[in-house]
């Protein structure tokens, strides 16, 4: 087995671990840090899929922001939850059994498609594709759209989330 | 050295886990926390077929981009949400959220 | 404007008038009468128009004014109809035109216009007089103003349309048209007053008993239409068709008559009806039940004259058969009947007490006189007759009803409870009217015959000398004794209502009447006079020939051969004076020193046969038995109970109780198990439904996301299937 596989077969269960940890956890704020654990294994992966700049991008935004976010969230709603009973609702065996159907399913559709076991072909022009990324974000005939539509989504949803969670003023 | 199956098998569990855990967490909070690691998996499955099958291009990593902008987006404004009706109601279990009953 | 298109058009106005009233002026009087009057008068000034016109056109007769139009197809060629002027319609037009526009006038008085309403007063019947107050607080009774006045104008119109369009025909089929018009308005304006009981079985009686006539014309006009195929009077009066008709034998062999005598008898049948001559009079007596106007026009002046218009028109056609000194068949029954009504008539009216009673037996009688006339063969005479008689018999009518309004008048002002139409209760009115009194003296010895100055001796004269002159002895000797007594009951309705003294309070107080009323009888009078000049024979002594005999030229230019002039003899002549004279003076002498509430002298002097004459010889009771009573019996029993109630009824009933029960049926076996059950189970259904499905809406997200999922797991799952397959 070569290195990378090792380090894979790690990461994985690791995130995997931090993952299951995050839906079971009781303590809000430990499936909070549960979360965090598991982003940082995800970012791994983007390494390990010649994605650098997506790997920075997962820790400074999930982790740093959003983890962040749901740990303040987490606080700011802490005076309910002090007592840590079930997370669980009452239908929790139907939610397994429907998650295990659903990995049932795509992994079996997986399997029967034939480029399933494709390995990795060399990358072209390695250094280059930060630079072809960013031209692609910002050049009319490629991704500028979408990219200008993401921004006006942020917009958007910044204003939307001061204006529902702003203290209204009596 | 790595085939494409093993990081599609691994977005799928991710993916499930994160559905299971929509699916069954009383904590509204804990809902988005299972979102999260949803549209992580996604992310991870876009970049996985990007660099296997479409290396050449751009279009996987854009598209991961854009997945990125959408779920910060979304944490955003669903915490938002879920510190207003807690503070309405004082509550933030899911399953008491159910005024739009028959 | 051309002669035809005035002919045309003289029957419309009356028409208009009546449509116009009916429908629209009902409720204002004065307008209505306004639309009636002024309809008569432009009647009247076209049949003027016409009348010059004709007495100027020489040879009127062969050409007639004539105009026909097509009016129904009938197979190949068309049913013409048309108006035709010759001599004898341009005569009758004359004075129908004249009697019609004064009776209109008359009736605007005689119903009272200008006085207030009545206190009491309802549609339907007699005005009772209205109370009036002066300045002073006395009260006292008027006569009050007819409730339903445009009506009787509406009426009256009518029956002007129906008595222009008979005239002016010049077919048998328009002429029967404005014949039954004029049975209508008779039957309408006789029980005018229709809330009284007397007044509705008279105008039944009246119109049942003219049917009975009427039916026996529409017999012969449609024999004689089978016959010849046309009924205009230029196609019948052809001399081959009479010839054809006088040689065919009746349908049947009918009694060995031929059909030309068949038709001629059917169509007399129609007068006998019309014309009130025995056995179909006893309705005109009754028909007094009407107001006098409509006595006057109706029963002296146009209606019953219509039906000696008829024979005298279809007098060529009657005539068929007869050769010199022997009547047809035809003839011979006209003149049985005529004779025999007018006697009849006459010796019934010397026993009645109701003033217009007597006049209605007279006309009866005058008009016998005409038809016996005819049915010796005197034409000219009959037209001229006919003329006459319209003139001082309307005169006579208006002028009772004069009499009746000033006594009513006197009944009002009194109080008294008087029969104001009874003889016996008037008297001295001669002082208290002095025009009716003149007006009706002129009117009744022109029916008598009074020499020289009154119109009726020159007609009646002219009847006597052609039944002397030709041989027929008992016509001549019944008419003169009937003339006789025409004379006498006339003097005696002169002397007891307007001679001697006043018999009862209300005749003390009576009133002459208005001048819409007394103009009309004045102009009446003076034709009752002069018309009588125009028919003067040329060969009477004196004064024959110093005024030509307009009347026997002008009309007996209808006939295709002219009618010949009987050389003059003085006996017929001497013998109609004589009767005149006589029955006058006899009438005066009897009656001049009547007593109030004295007995009629006649009753002594005839016992037991002025019962049977007062009664009139009992001819109603016996078709009440014989007819009217077995008819009612039928209408009840059979008609009514088996055939209407029980037959027709039963049949609807029986349809009803189908129809019914099918419903019933529908109703609970269709209509509420499955139509309403299928609406009521689709509701019903959509409800449960609604209400066991709701419950999956429980407001709870997971749910929601959790039901998706195992949804879209279906779907998967068929996908998965399929795409393995693959």
């Amino acid at each position: 087995m070569a290195a990378e596989q090792i380090i894979f077969i790690l990461v994985a269960a690791v995130t995997l671990g931090a993952a299951i940890s995050v839906v079971t956890s009781r303590n809000l704020i430990h499936s909070a840090l549960w979360l965090i654990l598991a982003l940082f294994g995800v970012a791994i992966f983007y390494v390990l899929l010649d994605a650098g700049f997506f790997a920075v991008i997962q820790v400074i935004i999930y982790i740093g922001a959003i983890a962040i976010l749901f740990i303040f969230a987490a606080m700011l709603t802490r005076r309910v939850m002090q007592e840590t009973g079930p997370q669980s609702n009452s239908t929790w065996w139907l939610g397994a059994l429907i998650a295990v159907l659903l990995f049932a399913g795509i992994a079996l559709i997986f399997v029967n498609w034939q480029g399933f076991t494709t390995t990795a072909s060399d990358l072209t022009n390695p250094g280059g594709r930060i630079v072809q990324l960013g031209l692609a974000l910002v050049s009319p005939d490629q991704y500028l759209l979408p990219f200008e539509l993401a921004s006006i989504l942020l917009v958007a949803a910044m204003i939307g989330a001061i204006y529902v969670a702003g203290e209204k003023k009596q | 050295m790595i085939p494409l199956s093993w990081y599609l098998i691994f977005a799928a569990i991710l993916f499930c886990v994160g559905l299971y855990g929509v699916l069954v967490r009383k904590n509204a909070i804990g809902i988005l926390m299972g979102i999260e690691l949803m549209l992580n998996s996604i992310n991870i499955n876009l970049i996985a077929f990007w660099r296997y099958r479409a290396s050449d291009g751009i279009a996987g990593q854009a598209f991961a981009i854009i997945v990125f902008a959408v779920a910060a987006a979304e944490v955003a404004v669903g915490l938002a949400l879920i510190i207003s009706i807690y503070r309405r109601r004082s509550s933030v279990v899911a399953e008491d959220m159910n005024l739009l009953k028959w | 404007m051309s002669t035809e298109s005035i002919i045309w058009l003289i029957p419309l106005p009356p028409l208009l008038a009546f449509f116009l009233i009916v429908l629209f002026t009902n409720r204002r009087k004065a307008l209505s009468h306004s639309l009636a009057v002024g309809a008569a008068i432009l009647s009247w000034f076209g049949s003027m128009v016409v009348f010059f016109r004709a007495i100027r056109t020489e040879h009127l007769g062969l050409n007639p004014f004539e105009s026909v139009i097509n009016w129904l197809p009938t197979g190949d060629t068309w049913f013409q109809i048309g108006v035709r002027v010759d001599p004898l319609t341009a005569a009758t037009l004359f004075f129908v035109a004249w009697t019609v526009l004064m009776i209109f006038i008359y009736s605007v008085g005689y119903h009272n216009f200008g006085q207030p309403k009545g206190d009491h007063d309802k549609a339907g019947l007699q005005p009772h007089g209205a109370t009036i107050e002066d300045e002073h607080g006395h009260k006292h009774k008027a006569p009050s103003i007819e409730p339903m006045y445009s009506r009787f104008f509406a009426f009256i119109g009518l029956f002007a349309f129906g008595m222009y369009t008979l005239v002016v025909s010049n077919n048998l089929l328009t002429l029967f048209v404005g014949w039954e018009i004029m049975g209508l308005c008779s039957y309408l304006l006789i029980g005018f007053w229709y809330q009284k009981p007397t007044a509705r079985a008279a105008m039944i009686k009246a119109f049942l008993t003219t049917r009975v006539g009427d039916v026996f014309m529409l017999l012969g006009i449609a024999y004689l239409y089978t016959s010849v195929g046309s009924l205009s009077y230029t196609d019948i009066f052809k001399p081959e068709t009479l010839q054809k008709l006088g040689s065919t034998p009746a349908v049947g062999g009918f009694l060995g008559l031929s059909a030309a005598a068949l038709i001629g008898i059917l169509l007399f049948i129609g007068t006998v009806g019309k014309s009130a001559q025995w056995p179909l009079h006893v309705w005109l007596p009754d028909a007094m039940e009407g107001p006098t106007p409509v006595s006057a026009m109706i029963h002296a002046a146009t209606m019953v004259s219509a039906g000696v218009y008829l024979i005298i028109r279809m007098y060529p056609l009657l005539r068929v058969g007869s050769e010199a000194g022997h009547l047809s068949p035809a003839m011979s029954v006209m003149a049985v009947i005529g004779t025999f009504t007018a006697i009849f008539a006459a010796t019934i009216a010397v026993a009645q007490n109701d003033i217009k009673r007597v006049l209605a037996y007279s006309t009866i009688s005058q008009l016998g006189y005409m038809v016996a006339a005819l049915g010796i063969g005197a034409y000219v005479a009959v037209a001229f007759h006919l003329i006459t008689h319209a003139f001082f018999k309307a005169l006579l009518f208006l002028g009772s009803g004069s009499v009746i309004h000033g006594v009513e008048h006197g009944v009002l002002h009194t109080g008294e409870e008087v029969d104001p139409q009874n003889m016996f209760n008037m008297g001295g009115l001669r002082k208290k009217m002095p025009i009716t009194f003149w007006t009706f003296l002129i009117g009744g010895l022109a029916l008598s015959g009074f020499p020289i100055i009154t119109a009726g001796f020159w007609s009646k004269d002219e009847i006597l000398a052609e039944a002397f002159g030709n041989g027929h002895w008992v016509v001549f000797t019944v008419l003169a004794i009937a003339a006789f007594l025409t004379a006498f009951y006339t003097m005696r309705q002169i002397t007891l209502t307007f001679l001697g003294e006043p018999r009862t309070e209300s005749a003390q107080h009576a009133q002459e009447t208005p001048w819409t009323m007394t103009l009309p009888l004045i102009i009446l009078a003076v034709f009752s006079i002069t018309i009588g000049w125009a028919g003067i024979s040329e060969s009477f002594p004196v004064i024959g020939g110093i005024l030509p005999n307009i009347v026997h030229e002008f009309i007996g230019g209808t006939l295709l051969e002219a009618p010949e002039i009987l050389p003059f003899n003085i006996w017929p002549l001497l013998i109609s004076v004589i009767a005149a004279l006589g029955g006058l003076s006899l009438g005066w002498l009897v009656y001049r020193n009547q007593k109030e509430g004295a007995e009629d002298p006649l009753k002594m002097a005839l016992g037991p046969i002025h019962t049977v004459l007062k009664n009139k010889y009992y001819f109603d009771e016996l078709y009440n038995t014989i007819f009217v009573r077995p008819a009612y019996w039928v209408a009840d029993n059979f008609t009514n109970q088996i055939l209407d109630r029980g037959i027709i009824d039963g049949i609807l009933h029986f349809i009803a109780r189908v129809a019914s029960n099918v419903g019933h049926v529908f109703r609970n076996y269709f209509d509420k198990p499955v139509v309403n059950g299928f609406g009521d189970f689709v509701g019903e259904g959509v409800k449960k439904f609604g209400r066991s499905i709701k419950i999956i809406q429980t407001g709870k997200v997971q749910q929601y996301l959790l039901m998706a999922l195992i949804l879209a797991f279906g779907a998967m799952f068929y996908f998965v299937f399929t795409f393995l397959q693959h």
